[in-house]
């Protein structure tokens, strides 16, 4: 892939210039875009707020240029994000100017979903999984895009990056249409749905290199800085807001952290770290000895745990 | 300094890329060894082999010892059976390459995933089990990656370690996959003796094999020249995507450059309609003043000419080919046949268009790669088809150009991606056989008779009363001075399908021909009534799409199967059902009904008068035929 830029725009200024293995990640995810929609009635993106989502609605932004994306955003809320991810949600929303959808599973909170007390793989499945159901049918959205990577996960390694789903959104791994060359196949029927990974092949650095070299808006917790956390079964839990139960003999203690990968903040461990810039964290993650999602305590809660949240329905 | 990030993929300095699959029979030991690349290059995480340990002992197939196989074979159902079902991707880099490598399976059911992993590939690594030689799978595999354009093929003799390290056994694989593959135009075949297993020559050079001097697999794979992406020196292929239409004054067509460069100024010509006009501005968030193979862009032209999804911007110069027929390699990846005549819909580069394989010329026998002929394809046959679509479309052969020459085959109805194809070259058959332009059109002929030419299509199970109410309908029609044709199912079968049976095959052609015959009536601005069981919705489909919008009106004649049976004027359910008929629709063969005819008659509690009427008053109240 090769694109001959004047010197004035592309790749100059503070930017890094682009390495040719990210213009051709970023024309890949380009690609699958706009097949979307120009196939597609009524698609959606998923916007969870993480780096992975700002990186997605930054493609979206290059790709239907000088339009604006022929979509909207939609975030699933648990309501028990981080706040500055929602106050990042909205601000980038009113910045780009593009309509943003905010769901809740309001009968999950009536029936009392809690991170804690309710155990991690039944929340997950009502407040996630079951609010993205909700969403996907009451607007009648007909494919979503997620920005799921083949590098985080087994299963998600195995999943094709135009991912049928059958009317009650599940996912069928063992008959998965064939997705040979770039010709996708986006033909779906009443009621059928897509969820497409314009992300797969990219990897967690790639992300990292990319944000940096288009000079990406990230939220604040991905850099290391002084925050009140308490330690819970060997991982760093931040005490984002007085919502989180103290265990007898927990007191937050105030340290340097960061956040690799982010969810719902009392499932969501954070890592020791000095890297306050995307140069650290680049540094950061070359010698890094653990995955990214190790900090993500819905990955483990049972065997085959990934796949089964997304045979029900989950991103 | 070596650490998994680092080595998944260090691209501070660029370095190459290079995609490749590993293919080969069942229980040859591919996840193994991709399992044991990401480990010997030391780029898991220690959270990841804390995991595998833990699975190891789970699910294991190596006793107390790591299972490698388990790093990619992430369904639980491929853990539970210690096989691959879907193709994995990983990402990794050795500092000296980036590798993408896709797992594929060596099933041979799920030989349609290992084709999704070998489309993108340019390399191979082909696995031999080392005590079970050259298998189907290994034959079967070499070939779909040889019609797939993948030109260099690593030989990787695994469990060299179970036959004591013979070179004797290493010399004869690679003797017998020499003579096979000899034919199949790889570049380059490397053989390489490696246990997966205990990680002999995979990363590390073995010491259990002194009487082998090449390099491990690794090394081969970091250092094998791939010819980098020709493309660019192809000539301009630009696949429009999208229409971006910001405003009435802003017109871009954007897409990615498929092969060739495009830059301001240059002339582009619409391949299949001629039409030229000038690039005026390369559109992206970047402002670029040029773009080559990959790069997804928007262009503007400087004047207003007809372009839309489909279309393909080439240079004036070095044309694609444009015709509606052409031959390809075909992979059948679906248990439903395929059926010559039936239509399908091909998707060739952003295009979408009505297709039907007009004749398989042969079928290759994967084992001998003999041309075998076949009436129909099962899942996983690979053959060499003509083929024809509704309307002409520009390609290149797949040889010359894999993105404008690549097709796939998706089901009408389901919408399953169905087949894959290759082109080979145009046909011209048709181009050499103009068509003679009339004076009269179907309009003059039907205005004379004041009517609208239509067909009229009644599809049903036999005995549902279809040629009882198309004979009831015309004897109307006629009363009220229109002009009609009948053509009934069992009356076509006596002379213009005498030579036809009533497999599928042979029913898909039938219609076909059937469809052929009534589109030329209405082009004699006749009223065409048609009464065929016509079982397959593709077919009525098909029929559907010969002639013009609203000229084709299907009547589903909806008599349950019970009611037919109970009925059987012709004795032919009785006859079925012993077995002395064979494939006859609702008995042992399927009958798809219409999801949503334009006529919709149940006939149970209704006379086929009634029904009759009810027929002409919508063909009335469609302007088929005016008021009477």
């Amino acid at each position: 892939m090769d694109l001959q830029a004047p010197d004035n725009l592309a790749g100059a200024g503070s930017r890094h210039a682009m390495p040719s293995h990210l213009r051709r990640l970023e024309a890949e995810s380009i690609e699958i875009m706009r097949e979307v929609v120009a196939e597609l009635k009524h698609p959606v993106m998923l916007y969870s707020i993480g780096k992975d989502s700002s990186v997605m609605l930054h493609l979206a932004v290059k790709a239907f240029y000088p339009a604006p994306p022929p979509f909207p955003l939609l975030h699933i809320d648990t309501t028990w994000k981080f706040r500055d991810m929602i106050a990042f949600r909205d601000a980038t929303a009113r910045r780009l100017g593009v309509k943003l959808i905010v769901h809740v599973n309001r009968e999950g909170l009536a029936a009392g979903m809690h991170p804690l007390t309710s155990g991690s793989a039944p929340y997950t499945r009502v407040m996630k999984t079951e609010a993205l159901k909700q969403a996907l049918d009451q607007f009648g959205f007909d494919a979503a895009f997620g920005g799921a990577r083949r590098d985080e996960e087994k299963s998600r390694a195995k999943e094709r990056i135009f991912s049928f789903r059958s009317r009650g959104h599940a996912w069928d791994p063992r008959n998965q249409r064939p997705e040979l060359w770039n010709l996708f196949n986006t033909r779906i029927n009443e009621g059928e749905s897509i969820r497409v990974f314009p992300l797969s092949n990219w990897t967690e650095l790639d992300v990292w290199q990319y944000i940096r070299s288009e000079n990406i808006a990230v939220v604040p917790l991905y850099f290391a800085a002084e925050r009140p956390v308490v330690e819970r079964d060997g991982a760093w839990i931040m005490v984002d807001d007085d919502r989180l139960p103290l265990r007898p003999g927990e007191r937050p203690q105030l340290r340097r952290v960061r956040f690799r990968t982010l969810g719902c903040y009392p499932l969501t461990a954070a890592i020791e770290s000095q890297a306050a810039s995307i140069d650290d964290i680049i540094a950061e993650l070359q010698t890094a000895r653990t995955s990214e999602r190790q900090g993500r305590l819905i990955d483990t809660d049972e065997v085959a745990s990934m796949e089964k949240k997304k045979r029900e329905g989950y991103f | 300094m070596h650490t998994p990030a680092a080595a998944r993929r260090q691209h501070e300095h660029e370095c190459d890329l290079l995609r490749f699959i590993t293919a080969g029979s069942v229980d040859d030991g591919k996840s193994t060894l991709i399992g044991r690349l990401l480990h010997d290059s030391r780029i898991l995480y220690d959270d990841q082999l804390r995991a595998l340990a833990e699975d190891s002992r789970r699910h294991g197939t190596a006793g107390e010892a790591i299972d490698f196989a388990l790093l990619v074979d992430g369904l639980e159902a491929e853990r539970e059976q210690g096989i691959t079902i879907d193709v994995a991707y990983r990402f990794f880099t050795t500092g000296r390459r980036a590798f993408i490598v896709a797992d594929t399976p060596g099933h041979e059911h799920y030989t349609r995933n290992m084709a999704t992993g070998a489309s993108n590939a340019e390399l191979a690594v082909i696995l031999v089990d080392a005590r079970k030689g050259v298998l189907v799978q290994t034959r079967r595999h070499s070939l779909i990656c040889a019609l797939l354009g993948i030109h260099h093929v690593i030989l990787a003799v695994n469990k060299i370690d179970l036959v004591d390290f013979s070179q004797a056994t290493f010399d004869r694989i690679v003797g017998d996959y020499a003579a096979f593959a000899a034919q199949l135009g790889f570049t380059a075949v490397i053989p390489i003796p490696i246990s997966a297993r205990f990680g002999d020559n995979v990363v590390n050079r073995s010491g259990n094999m002194p009487w082998y001097r090449g390099p491990s697999l690794i090394e081969c794979l970091e250092t094998i020249p791939v010819e980098a992406d020709a493309a660019v020196e192809k000539p301009l292929r630009f696949p429009v995507q999208w229409v971006n239409r910001l405003n009435s004054d802003f017109r871009g067509y954007a897409g990615t450059v498929a092969s060739g460069r495009i830059q301001v100024g240059d002339t582009v010509v619409v391949a299949t309609t001629g039409h030229s006009s000038r690039v005026k501005e390369i559109v992206t968030g970047d402002g670029p003043l040029a773009a080559g193979p990959g790069a997804a862009i928007t262009v503007t032209l400087t004047d207003e000419i007809d372009v839309c999804r489909g279309d393909i911007l080439v240079s004036p110069t070095a044309r694609p080919e444009v015709s509606d027929q052409f031959a390809a390699h075909v992979i059948w990846m679906d248990n439903e046949p395929l059926m010559p005549g039936r239509s399908y819909l091909a998707r060739l580069a952003t295009k979408t268009t009505p297709i039907t394989v007009t004749a398989i010329k042969y079928r290759i026998d994967p084992n001998s790669r003999e041309h075998l002929a076949a009436p129909t394809l099962g899942l996983n046959d690979i053959a060499f088809c003509n083929l024809a679509t509704a309307a002409p479309i520009a390609f290149d052969p797949y040889e010359a150009n894999r993105r404008t020459g690549s097709f796939i085959i998706i089901d009408r109805s389901s919408n399953r991606t169905l087949g894959a194809g290759m082109i080979a070259f145009g046909l011209r058959r048709g181009a050499n056989v103009h068509w003679q332009r009339l004076l009269l059109g179907k309009r003059q002929r039907a205005a004379l008779k004041r009517q609208q030419p239509a067909i009229v299509w009644f599809t049903g199970l036999s005995g549902a009363g279809k040629s009882t109410i198309a004979d009831l309908v015309e004897q109307r029609l006629h009363a009220m001075g229109h002009h009609t044709m009948l053509l009934d199912g069992d009356n076509v079968r006596h002379g213009l399908s005498r030579d036809l049976g009533f497999t599928e095959a042979d029913r898909v052609e039938n219609i076909r021909r059937a469809g052929e015959v009534a589109k030329l009536m209405v082009e004699g601005g006749l009223i065409v009534l048609c009464s065929f069981i016509s079982p397959y919705r593709a077919e009525r489909e098909m029929v559907r799409g010969l002639v013009a919008e609203g000229e084709f009106v299907e009547v589903f004649v909806d008599t349950p199967i019970d009611e037919c049976i109970r009925r059987d004027p012709k004795g032919l359910y009785a006859k079925a059902m012993d077995g002395r008929i064979k494939n006859f629709t609702g008995v042992d063969a399927p009958y798809q009904a219409p999801p949503a005819p334009e006529i919709h008659l149940r006939t149970v509690g209704t006379s086929p008068e009634q029904m009759a009427e009810s027929v002409v008053a919508q063909l009335i109240r469609k302007n088929i035929v005016p008021r009477a």
